[in-house]
């Protein structure tokens, strides 16, 4: 994976500028740029509430931001609305997960299955999704044939749960997907289960964004890191170089 | 010591079990039992008007009008949104067909269809602005919007202003009549049953479930509801439409609170979600409401008081209470608590 | 005529405002939206009549009465029928309505309609402002109004419950865990709310006489009023008062009565397209989209 930075491509997959956002008097997001090449894993850190999800809100247009730029693949996005933005191949996944309870776990994947970007990806046609859905399932490691695919979403386990959301991702064929804590509330085995999926994502051509508290997993296969604290970027680079960095020790550790 | 309860268990009927899969059927019985439940009803209205009287029969009518207006209520619903002024899709539909008929001269069977896709239209793009909106700013415009229509077409004397359009042709007998709206209601019935069991019934059963999720799955809800509302706007247009040319006359009680009321008590009645809660609803409220014909206003009250009733406490409605004593029995069982 | 215009617009705003108080008032607090608040209003009318009138009590302990029972009512509307629907729209929504729909059509089949069914001015008499004559119990609408206006603003800002009114309004789930009861403020809220649609009532109805359809009317303008406005905020209630109030006015002057409900709907309309949440929406996620 580490060659793709070396590949120094011209124009960045995703270019964020100055992103700015406030709440009230609360300024979530103040002033935040970097660069995110293709092929790249960048991880997001920071304490709670430090902004993390905002600033995925903000990418993916469920939050309008106050001033700032979003581009991707040279375009301008800033403010899509949020179909828009998924259209173009940005996909992303929720902290909370919610998912449509009632259904069946592979029913879930219907909706995304039925985004027009699907449609278009596949020459016009939507081919049978349900079968497609659990195929995708089966990616993200549902068992083939066992009942957990056939459940209702809400009795599932919150391990996939948490898979169910990457798949939903995964049904938009996404360049680019965003992680909002992915890992958070899953054990060391299921953690071991799910990354394997990652790593295999990356090494077929795809973008990743992790918004991630389990700093020692997420260093594993982040190329790099970008710190956030009160909502501006205290750091940017290589992971191990960044956890040296005295400000982002602060951050972490409230020690001067 | 360990404590006894009761528990209610209820189990699913061995004849559900095994005729779930279609391929299952193996004895008549268990044929009867998966046939029975849809086309009962289907028998009992095409063949309800060869029985009754005249009287009942525009009943029967008028019933099988407010169950098409309780379903698309049902199925805005089902989208999340809650409305509580149908009358304004009866409304725009009864005045586009007054219009067609009286100003453009244009046959039955031309007006019907057009006044039913002109409503729809018009319904949705008045609402358009709303549906961007959550909760409960759709309640407050749709219950503010027929209301005020009725007070403009008062005051600016349009389209006859207080006195209406008069003189709109009827139907050629009361067989086209009576058939023409039991007919829509059955399509409207097992379409609607059908449209949200598929994936784009799912689609949008799930905005109303987590917009967000939607959204971000590269789903248009805006678009998707706006579809959402020509659909049910034209089901109400149609019933404005129809009852326009029943009863030669179209005027401000199109906009009445009625049509918005006695749709959404049929929908809660009868079990929301269902659509066939909602026909069983108007069944049963609306030759009701003609037997109470004595106590006058009295039946607005009553329609209040069963939605409130309902809601509070029977919110699953009539249907589904049927449906489940139809597939499962139930008993009290003893629990260690 | 531009000096009656400006009078009676200015009193034409503030009866809007005190109309849509209690219904922004309660949503504002509790998020639940009362759609019985129509109802409430003509309640506390007919309650004053049936006070004075059948027991002979003296019109102020009557109106007293009038608004502890509508407030009472409100109480309960909340913990018999709401309290079990709590957080589900669109069956708050709907027990709402059918409430305020039992209420209003059970006056109108026990036959509550005519001339006789009228409330009394606080004081009879008119004075000059100017060239123009306005009459006592229009006096009394506006000192009321703003004196309810600025008490609401201090109540709210300076007083316990007033504080935790707010502090459910922000932030539910942290009001509940500084010990804020938040079913009980929620209650009281609607309480409050509908206690304000009475005290509306006995200042608003000695203009005419009290009808069931005022309930229906009142509603529609509280509602037109919050949804401009914006929903739950009280500047915004104000400041949609003043728009429709004196909009209405120049309508009235210049097109004639009929038109005043026009300006209502047009300014719905207009305001949901140019910005859906309202003049002085605070609901983050409407602005947000989501």
């Amino acid at each position: 994976m580490v060659e793709t930075s070396q590949t120094e491509s011209p124009q960045p997959l995703l270019r964020v500028k100055e992103l700015s956002k406030s709440f009230g008097g609360v300024r979530a997001v103040v002033a935040v740029s970097f660069d995110l090449y293709p092929g790249e894993l960048l991880g997001v850190i920071g304490p709670n509430g430090s902004g993390k999800t905002t600033l995925v809100n903000l990418i993916t247009g469920l939050v309008k931001p106050d001033a700032g730029l979003v581009e991707y693949q040279g375009r301008n996005i800033t403010g899509w609305m949020p179909y828009r933005v998924a259209r173009l191949g940005i996909a992303r996944t929720f902290q909370m997960v919610r998912p449509f309870a009632a259904l069946p776990a592979f029913k879930n994947l219907i909706i995304p299955l039925f985004s027009p970007r699907v449609r278009s990806l596949s020459g016009g046609k939507y081919g049978d999704r349900d079968s497609v859905a659990k195929d995708l399932l089966e990616e993200v490691g549902f068992e083939r044939d066992s009942s957990v695919t056939y459940k209702p979403a809400g009795s599932l386990p919150h391990g996939y749960l948490k898979r169910l959301e990457l798949a939903k991702c995964l049904a938009l064929r996404p360049d680019l997907i965003i992680l909002d804590e992915l890992f958070s509330g899953l054990s060391i085995a299921e953690l071991a289960g799910i990354l394997p999926i990652i790593e295999k994502l990356l090494v077929g051509g795809t973008t990743i964004i992790m918004i991630e508290h389990r700093l020692r997993e997420l260093f594993r296969i982040a190329n790099r890191v970008v710190v956030l604290n009160y909502g501006r970027v205290i750091a940017q680079g290589k992971p191990a170089d960044v956890m040296e960095q005295p400000d982002v020790k602060e951050a972490y550790l409230g020690t001067e | 010591m360990v404590v006894k309860r009761k528990r209610k268990e209820r189990i699913d009927r061995g004849i559900k079990a095994r005729s779930d899969d279609i391929f299952a059927l193996t004895s008549f019985r268990e044929m009867l039992y998966v046939a029975v439940p849809p086309v009962l009803p289907v028998l009992l209205l095409l063949v309800l008007p060869l029985v009754l009287p005249l009287y009942w029969k525009k009943v029967l009518i008028s019933a099988a009008v407010f169950a098409l207006l309780a379903m698309s209520w049902d199925f805005i619903a089902a989208v999340g949104m809650v409305s509580l002024g149908q009358a304004l899709f009866f409304g725009m539909g009864a005045y586009t067909t007054g219009v067609l008929d009286h100003y453009a001269g244009l046959p039955i069977w031309l007006s019907i269809p057009l006044a039913t896709v002109i409503g729809g239209f018009l319904s949705a793009i008045l609402l358009l602005p709303v549906i961007r909106l959550r909760g409960v700013y759709f309640s407050m415009v749709t219950l503010v919007l027929p209301l005020m229509i009725e007070r403009i077409i008062e005051a600016t004397a349009l389209f006859g202003g207080t006195e209406g359009i008069t003189g709109i042709q009827s139907f050629p007998n009361q067989w086209v009549e009576v058939y023409l709206v039991l007919v829509v209601l059955l399509l409207c019935l097992f379409g609607f049953r059908r449209l949200m069991t598929s994936d784009y019934g799912l689609v949008l059963k799930a905005v109303s479930d987590n917009d967000r999720a939607v959204m971000s799955a590269g789903i248009n809800i805006y678009w998707s509801k706006a579809q959402a509302l020509f659909i049910a706007g034209s089901v109400g247009s149609f019933c404005g439409a129809y009852l326009t040319h029943v009863y030669m006359f179209v005027g401000m009680p199109a906009f009445a609170l009625d049509y918005s009321i006695l749709p959404l008590a049929s929908a809660v009645v009868g079990g929301m979600g269902t659509f066939a809660g909602s026909v069983m609803g108007a069944m049963i409220l609306v030759p009701l409401s003609e037997a109470l014909r004595g106590v006058g206003g009295l039946r607005t009250v009553i329609y209040a008081i069963s939605l409130v009733v309902f809601i509070v406490a029977l919110p699953e409605g009539i249907f589904h209470y049927i449906q489940r004593k139809y597939h499962q029995f139930e008993r009290w069982v003893e629990v260690e608590g | 005529m531009l000096e009656v215009t400006l009078i009676y617009g200015f009193v034409n705003s503030v009866i809007l405002a005190l109309v849509a108080l209690g219904f922004s008032l309660t949503f504002g607090i509790s998020g639940v939206s009362n759609f019985a608040y129509g109802a409430m209003y003509v309640l506390a009318g007919y309650v004053v009549w049936i006070l004075m009138h059948k027991l002979a009590i003296p019109f102020f302990a009557a109106a007293a009465l009038s608004v502890v029972l509508t407030a009472g009512l409100g109480a309960a509307l909340y913990w018999f029928v709401l309290l079990r629907v709590r957080g589900m729209v669109l069956s708050e929504v709907i027990a709402t309505f059918g409430v305020g729909l039992a209420i209003l059509e059970l006056f109108r089949y026990l036959g509550f309609t005519g001339f006789e069914y009228t409330l009394p001015s606080f004081t009879d008499g008119s004075i000059m402002i100017g060239s123009t004559y306005l009459d006592y119990q229009r006096v009394w609408i506006v000192g009321v109004g703003v004196f309810l206006a600025v008490g609401l603003y201090f109540f709210t800002h300076y007083t316990k419950l007033g504080l935790a009114f707010r502090g459910i309004a922000q932030e539910e789930k942290t009001a509940l865990s500084l010990g804020i009861n938040s079913d009980r403020v929620a209650g009281i809220s609607v309480a409050f709310g509908s206690g304000l649609a009475a005290v509306a009532a006995i200042l608003i109805l000695p203009r005419g006489t009290i009808s069931v359809n005022e309930g229906y009317d009142v509603l529609i303008n509280a509602m037109a009023v919050c949804i401009i406005g914006g929903l739950g905020s009280t500047p915004g209630v104000i400041v949609a008062s003043f728009i429709i109030g004196y909009a209405q006015m120049i309508t009235d002057t210049f097109l004639g009565p009929h038109w005043k409900m026009i300006v209502s709907l047009v300014a719905i309309l207009l305001i949901l397209v140019i910005k859906p949440s309202g003049l002085f929406g605070k609901q983050k996620e409407l602005e947000e989209r989501m």
